[in-house]
């Protein structure tokens, strides 16, 4: 009856926590292992593609998928399998680059509500509340429309519309542990405000943020692939999800479903897998799911 | 025949490390009209078994072997409809935190009333006037205004009466209490104690009272089955099981139960007890605190937590600051040790006024390291990201400036120092247990060897036969590193054990003072008196083991 066992049970390292969490829940393993395919796709997919995304050629255009061309070709004539593997790039790095700014701008926002209150939380309170009045879509248009029309300016505008999703968040979880006993003990340990809310209670708000990331992810690219759906942002020839789907659907009358099935069910992949990596993503930042 | 009866129960939960046997094979008999205590550490299986038998385990638990009958019922078979009658019906339980177990969002007489015509023992007219008669029986005033009271507006012995009332609402004949008075202050404790009693005898109904006090127990219970992992080890009438233990942990836990006339060192084993070190303070003061206020700005008017008080703490020396909650000792606490600013009074250390720089300000000020605190709840104060050797770390790396190496060497000085196993030093709080978080917080108090260490309730978390252990380790520590100690409790003898010198709060205010000893045999202030009245007194020992030690 020692309080002083130390034989069992052993600590886990980061990475068998790690094997635990995918081994312990087939969902996330199933999650990661499709991350793993998107990821291929973003990184090496310009060399894995079979033709040339841009190359256009008049006399195979509107083919039906084949085995030469597995989704079919466009009414140019250019392979929609290449074009299709060869977007996740850009989508991810629009959609990623978005999510890590508005979690960045959000993370401070919402820790500095968060931990001093008083005035500033009102006014970033209110602030928050102000962007989310808006139809976040219409305010994303809005934005692309009067900064001008580039991809830069889809992620500001993504970002922009996400931010009080995060400050919200880290807000609330700042708040509940700003008297916490490890909070003033930091404090006794010679640490200044910031240190104890950058470096002690910050990275405890992490496992919740982390779902919100990854289903923020997903929803991202669904926003970049609408702005370039009604024409803002991304300009063809370039390759992306959404505008694929924009200018197939144009076909899907005249039976030529290939041209914006295809894409489409990329986005749907890509969002899936982001909704169902959240939960393993905070499992793994977290840990107290450790033994 | 008895009334309840449990057969070499077995209970397992299945956890991510395969299987933990909670309970082992238990058999425990209560009598109509008896009250069995059952008594034991965390972890002991003591709540779990109560689980079983009311079939509440969590659905991770199961129970993989033994008898429970009830009356001729086998609650182990019997289909959950007809446990769900039984519930409340014929076996209450009065839960550890009541708080918790009431609905907050929903009035307490709305909740008594729920339990009355879910048992068909009230209809829609005469609901209400039987919640209030359910309310007076637990003897609280003015039940008809408390009726439409919300948990929150109540304070935490009034809303354990409330959860008493609800347990006794449908007079069932087994009472389950699983550490009723866990969280209440002491005399709050012994209202709620004698309350449970009384109604027990009045209307003659069987009890289990389940706690980790063996005082407690000793005095409300007739009979004590004393469990360990998982096992009732021993069980017997309480003056026999006091005066004549037969198991060696039962001997343990009478030992570890801190009571009037035990020294520090008398309540480790036997085998344990080496000499108590001699400590003599200086007269010299270190810590002069000089009519200090503090007024918040409460909702309804400024809220008055500490009301001027003057005290004076001498190099070495170790004073206890004791009070129930409310009284401002905690409030006193923090601004004392810098985290919270005063609003008009001198903390003078060492002659200089600490108050001069404010709280903000403190964390870098080079007096920081001078004055350190343990903190109450072991849990909440690590950072649960933060392995124990990180914790400890962190005020060296912040306030000494030792680095790689030096630092590490450091941090397993102070693990040995508390005696912590160097192993545990890399594991994070949630995979330490009560004892060893305590030792960790211990080491990072004191790993900047400070002057002044405030202790807030160290213990207040901790199993008896852990605290004692705590306890002799501030000891040792004190002599060995002249510290001065402030130690903040509840507990009158857990204080006497550690201090010189006693203060007394009451509403922000200092009752009475004066040498630990003397306070303890001939308290002055009525208040002082109360609280000591209201400590649980388990039966005097005939102890020739204890005079052997000294």
């Amino acid at each position: 009856m020692s309080d002083l066992a130390a034989s069992t049970p052993k600590t886990d390292g980061a990475l068998a926590h790690v094997v635990y969490v995918l081994r312990s829940n087939p969902v996330t393993l199933l999650a990661f292992s499709m991350f793993a395919v998107l990821l291929v796709a973003a990184i090496l997919g310009p060399v894995l593609v079979p033709y040339d995304p841009l190359a256009s050629n008049a006399a195979l255009a509107l083919q039906p998928p084949s085995f030469d061309h597995w989704f079919g070709t466009d009414n140019l004539g250019r392979d929609v399998f290449s074009r299709v593997i060869v977007a996740a790039r850009l989508d991810l790095a629009i959609s990623v680059a978005a999510v890590a700014l508005s979690f960045l701008i959000g993370s401070v926002l919402g820790s500095i509500a968060g931990y001093w209150g008083g005035w500033l939380d009102a006014v970033l309170n209110r602030l928050f509340d102000t962007i989310m009045a808006f139809p976040l879509f219409v305010l994303a248009m809005g934005i692309v429309a009067a900064l001008g029309n580039t991809v830069e300016n889809i992620v500001y505008a993504t970002a922009v519309i996400n931010i009080p999703f995060y400050a919200r968040l880290v807000r609330a979880e700042v708040n509940i542990r700003r008297d916490s006993g490890f909070a003033q003990a930091a404090k006794l340990a010679g640490n200044s405000d910031v240190r104890v809310l950058a470096l002690h209670i910050f990275p405890n708000a992490l496992p919740p943020m982390m779902v919100q990331v990854s289903l923020n992810l997903g929803w991202a690219i669904l926003n970049a692939a609408g702005l370039s759906f009604i024409g803002l942002g991304v300009r063809p020839p370039t390759a992306e999800w959404g505008i694929m789907v924009a200018e197939g659907a144009n076909f899907i009358v005249s039976g030529e479903w290939w041209l914006a099935i295809f894409p489409g069910f990329a986005l749907m992949f890509a969002v899936f897998t982001f909704n169902l990596l959240g939960d393993g993503l905070r499992d793994i930042v977290d840990p107290r799911q450790r033994s | 025949m008895s009334l309840l009866s449990i057969k070499d129960l077995k209970v397992s939960f299945k956890t991510r490390r395969g299987d933990v046997d909670a309970v082992r094979g238990v058999s425990l008999e209560v009598a109509k009209g008896e009250v069995l205590g059952i008594v034991g550490e965390s972890g002991s299986g003591k709540s779990v078994t109560s689980y079983a038998l009311m079939r509440l385990l969590e659905s991770n638990g199961r129970i993989t072997g033994g008898a429970l009958t009830y009356g001729g019922i086998d609650l182990r078979t019997v289909r959950e409809s007809t446990m769900r009658d039984l519930r409340g019906r014929e076996i209450s339980m009065i839960f550890q935190n009541p708080r918790a177990a009431l609905n907050p969002i929903r009035k307490v007489g709305h909740q008594i009333e729920d339990v009355l015509r879910r048992h068909a023992k009230a209809t829609r007219s005469n609901a209400r006037s039987e919640a209030i008669k359910a309310l007076e029986a637990v003897r609280i005033r003015d039940a008809e205004a408390r009726y439409n009271a919300y948990p929150f507006e109540l304070s935490g012995g009034m809303c354990q009466r409330i959860v008493i009332a609800l347990a006794l609402a449908c007079d069932p004949k087994l009472l389950i209490a699983d550490e009723p008075t866990t969280g209440l202050d002491i005399t709050t404790q012994k209202a709620v104690m004698d309350l449970i009693a009384e109604l027990i005898t009045e209307r003659g109904m069987s009890a289990m009272v389940i706690t980790h006090d063996l005082g407690l127990a000793a005095q409300y219970c007739g009979r004590i089955a004393v469990m360990k992992d998982g096992e009732v080890v021993e069980e017997g009438d309480a003056e026999r099981l006091f005066a004549a233990p037969r198991h060696a942990y039962t001997r343990k836990l009478v030992d570890a139960t801190p009571r009037a006339g035990a020294s520090v060192r008398s309540l480790l084993p036997v085998d344990l007890r080496s000499p108590a070190p001699v400590l003599t303070p200086s007269e010299a003061p270190l810590l002069d605190v000089r009519d200090l206020v503090k007024t918040y700005q409460g909702k309804s008017g400024p809220v008055h937590a500490v009301k001027g008080i003057s005290f004076t703490v001498k190099k070495g020396q170790s004073v206890g600051l004791v009070g129930e909650s409310g009284c401002g000792k905690s409030t006193t606490s923090s601004i004392l040790v810098r985290l919270a600013d005063p609003t008009s009074g001198e903390i003078l250390f060492n002659g200089e006024d600490l108050a001069k720089t404010p709280a903000k300000a403190f964390a870098r000020d080079t007096r920081r390291s001078r004055i350190q605190m343990v903190f109450q709840d072991a849990t909440d104060s690590f950072n649960p990201r933060h392995t124990a050797r990180h914790s400890i770390g962190e005020p060296l790396a912040r306030l000494t400036g030792l680095s790689g190496t030096h630092r590490r060497a450091r941090i397993e000085e102070l693990a040995d120092l508390v005696g912590l196993p160097r192993p545990l030093l890399d594991r994070f709080p949630h995979q330490l247990s009560g004892g060893q978080k305590a030792r960790v917080g211990i080491a990072r108090a004191i790993a900047v060897d400070p002057d002044f260490l405030i202790l807030d309730e160290p213990t207040a978390a901790l199993d008896v036969s852990i605290q004692a252990i705590v306890l002799n380790l501030l000891v040792d520590l004190r002599a060995r590193l002249g510290i001065s100690y402030l130690f903040v409790s509840h507990d009158l003898h857990v204080v006497r054990l550690l201090c010189d010198h006693v203060i007394v709060m009451r509403d922000g205010e200092i009752v009475e003072e004066g040498p630990a000893d003397k306070l303890m045999e001939m308290p002055a202030h009525p208040y002082t008196q109360e609280l000591l009245a209201a400590a649980p007194a388990p039966p005097v020992l005939a102890e020739p083991a204890s005079s052997a030690a000294e």
